[in-house]
C-alpha cells in the first residue's frame, strides 16, 4: 500500500482528464485568448466553454463569474469589494463568523485596521452559526455579512440561506466562502441567495492557482486590481488558460460524482473511521456537527496529545493527516476554529483532521484506524497530562469548557 | 515560513525517545509548561552523592518538544548537578543537529524542566537538614 492521503480539505491529486486537457494550452495553444487571429480565438472559445462548465456545476449565469487566482483572491474581492464599493457607502460594520479561513479572517481584520468595524458571528459547540444571534449582529450599519459554506477543518455546513435573508433585510451584501463546499455537496448559489461566492479548483480535483468569484446580476464592486478588459474588468490580467480549462473539466466531472453516488461512498468511509476511532480511543471528542457536515470530513481531538507529534508519527507509518494545533502553524494558539467551539486548549491540540477523497479505499481507512490507535497510545504513556487524568480518577466531559 | 524539515537526530529521538517514564520515589521533580501553550514537560531525577544517577521525562508537546526532552536526558545522565545546570536550551538544539527556527521555544521547556527539578531536589534536601 503507498501513501495513505486523507488531507483533501488542504488539496486533491488533479484528475488524468484535467491534466490532459490542460496540455494543448502549455504547448502548442499558447495564443493570448484577446487576440484576433483564429488560433487565439480558440483559447477564447475553450475558456467560454469551461466558464459554462463551472457555472453550471454552481448554479450561476457564466456572465457573472469571473476567474481567479484561487478561493483567496477571490475572498479579497469579497470583502475589499464590497467595502470600497459605493454600493453600500456610509456603512462601516463587517460581519464575519468566527470560523472562517485565513482568506477572509484577515481580509476582515485588514480592514479593520483601515477603520471598518468588524463584528464576529459566534458559532455554537457543534461548530454551526446561530442565525438567531447573527440576527442581534447584523444590523442597518453593515456592509457585507461572509460566512463560509462549509468549514475546512471541521466540515460543518452553515445556514447561508437563513444568514442571506437577514443580511438583506438589513440592505446588507451576503458572500459565502464556497470553497469547502464545492463538489462535496450539492451547491446552487442562487438557492443559497448570496450575492457573492469563492471557489477554487485545487479542491476539486484540478489545478492550484485557479479560482473563481461569483457575483449576481446587477451588482458592481469596486475591483481590486485595475488593467485589461479580462474578466468584464472585474479582474483584469492575461488569463491563464490552461488552468481555467482544468478547471473547467473539473467541475464537470463534479457532477458526474454526484450522479454516481460519490458523496455517499466518502460518508461511508468516513463514518467507519469515526467509528472505529471513536470506539477504540477513550477520551476522544469530535468536533463538528454530524448531522450537518460535509461527507468527507473527520475531525477528531484525542486529549492529552499533542496535534503535530500524532501527525508527524502517522506521516512516518505513510499516512498524511492535518492538524489544528498550534504547533503545526508556528504561533501558540492552537486552530481558532476548535477553540471557537468552546474545547480546553489541551483538548484542541491534540485534534486530528482526516478529509477523504474519491482515491481512498475502505482498507486504507481500516489501516489508518489502526495507526492513530497506535500513536495515541503511544503518546498518551509520554504525556504527564495523560497521567495526571488517570491518577486524578475524574471523569466528566472531557471534551468542552464548562 | 513555518519549517518542518527536522534533523535525523530530532526523528530518532522523537521516533525512539531515551529515557521516558518516570522514577518512583524521585528526589527531584519538576513540572513546566502550560497547556493552553501545546508543551507540559515532568522531569523526575534520582541523584546519588550530587550525580544525577537517573533521569526520566514525560511531556505532552510537538515533535521538537519530545526530541528536546529526550536529548537533554541523554545529556544530562552521569552528570553532577553543577554541570548539568550547564546545559543551555541552545546547547540541547545543537546536539540535535539543529531545530527550525519556530521550534527553538520548546527546547526551552527542556532546560526549564531539568532546572524546576533540580530546584525542587535541593529545597528537598534543605528540608531535611
Amino acid at each position: 500500500m503507498g501513501f495513505i492521503y486523507l488531507d483533501h480539505n488542504a488539496t486533491t491529486p488533479v484528475r488524468p482528464e484535467v491534466t490532459e486537457a490542460m496540455l494543448p494550452y502549455l504547448g502548442g495553444m499558447f495564443y493570448n485568448p484577446s487576440s484576433i487571429y483564429s488560433p487565439a480565438r480558440a483559447v477564447r472559445r475553450a475558456i467560454d466553454a469551461a466558464r459554462e462548465k463551472v457555472a453550471a456545476a454552481i448554479g450561476a449565469d457564466p456572465r457573472r463569474l469571473y476567474f481567479t487566482s484561487g478561493g483567496t483572491e477571490a475572498d479579497n474581492m469579497a470583502l475589499f469589494g464590497a467595502a470600497y464599493s459605493m454600493y453600500v457607502k456610509d456603512r462601516r460594520k463587517i460581519v464575519i463568523s468566527k470560523i472562517e479561513h485565513p482568506a477572509v479572517l484577515e481580509s476582515a481584520r485588514a480592514l479593520e485596521k483601515r477603520g471598518f468595524e468588524l463584528a464576529l458571528l459566534p458559532v455554537d459547540r457543534n461548530g454551526i452559526v446561530d442565525p438567531v444571534k447573527a440576527a442581534e449582529i447584523i444590523d442597518d450599519n453593515t456592509i457585507i455579512v461572509s460566512v463560509m459554506h462549509a468549514n475546512n477543518e471541521i466540515g460543518t455546513i452553515q445556514p447561508i440561506k437563513e444568514l442571506a435573508e437577514i443580511a438583506h433585510k438589513h440592505g446588507a451584501l451576503m458572500h459565502s466562502d464556497c470553497v469547502q463546499s464545492f463538489g462535496k455537496i450539492l451547491l446552487n448559489v442562487k438557492d443559497l441567495g448570496v450575492d457573492m461566492a469563492s471557489f477554487s479548483a485545487h479542491k476539486i480535483y484540478g489545478p492550484k492557482g485557479i479560482g473563481a468569484f461569483y457575483v449576481r446580476q446587477g451588482l458592481k464592486l469596486a475591483p481590486l486590481q485595475y488593467g485589461g478588459h479580462q474578466e468584464m474588468r472585474v479582474r483584469p490580467g492575461t488569463e491563464n488558460p490552461a488552468a481555467i480549462i482544468g478547471f473547467g473539466v473539473a467541475a464537470e466531472l463534479v457532477n458526474k460524482d454526484f450522479e454516481s453516488g460519490v458523496p455517499a461512498r466518502l460518508a461511508a468511509m468516513r463514518d467507519r473511521l469515526q467509528e472505529l476511532l471513536i470506539g477504540r480511543v477513550p477520551q476522544t471528542c469530535l468536533n463538528g456537527n454530524t448531522d450537518r457536515r460535509v461527507p468527507n470530513t473527520l475531525n477528531i481531538s484525542f486529549a492529552f496529545v499533542e496535534g503535530e507529534a500524532m501527525s508527524i508519527a502517522l506521516d512516518r507509518m505513510g499516512i498524511g493527516v492535518a492538524t489544528g494545533s498550534a504547533c503545526s502553524s508556528g504561533d501558540l494558539e492552537p486552530s481558532h476554529v476548535i477553540m471557537s467551539m468552546g474545547l480546553k486548549e489541551e483538548v484542541a491540540h491534540g485534534s486530528l483532521r482526516f478529509s477523504l477523497g474519491l482515491e481512498n479505499k475502505m482498507e486504507e481507512i481500516e489501516k489508518t484506524a489502526e495507526a492513530v490507535t497506535q500513536v495515541v497510545e503511544r503518546f498518551r504513556m509520554m504525556s504527564p497530562l495523560y497521567e495526571d487524568f488517570v491518577k486524578s480518577g475524574t471523569g466528566g466531559d472531557i471534551c468542552k469548557q464548562n | 515560513m513555518a519549517g518542518f524539515d527536522y534533523s535525523d537526530d530530532v526523528m530518532n529521538h522523537f521516533m525512539a525517545p531515551h529515557n521516558m517514564g518516570e522514577i518512583e520515589n524521585p528526589d527531584g521533580i519538576g513540572n513546566v509548561g502550560n497547556p493552553k501553550c501545546g508543551d507540559v514537560m515532568r522531569i523526575s531525577l534520582r541523584i546519588k552523592d550530587n550525580v544525577i544517577e537517573d533521569i526520566k521525562f514525560k511531556t505532552f508537546g510537538c515533535v521538537a518538544a519530545v526530541a528536546t526532552s529526550s536529548m537533554l536526558t541523554d545529556l544530562v545522565k552521569g552528570k553532577s548537578i553543577e554541570e548539568a545546570l550547564t546545559i543551555t536550551n541552545k546547547r540541547v538544539a545543537e546536539a540535535l543537529g539543529g531545530l527550525p527556527a519556530v521550534k527553538m521555544h520548546c527546547s526551552v521547556l527542556a532546560e526549564g524542566g531539568l532546572q524546576a527539578a533540580i530546584e525542587d531536589y535541593r529545597k528537598k534536601q534543605a528540608e531535611k537538614k
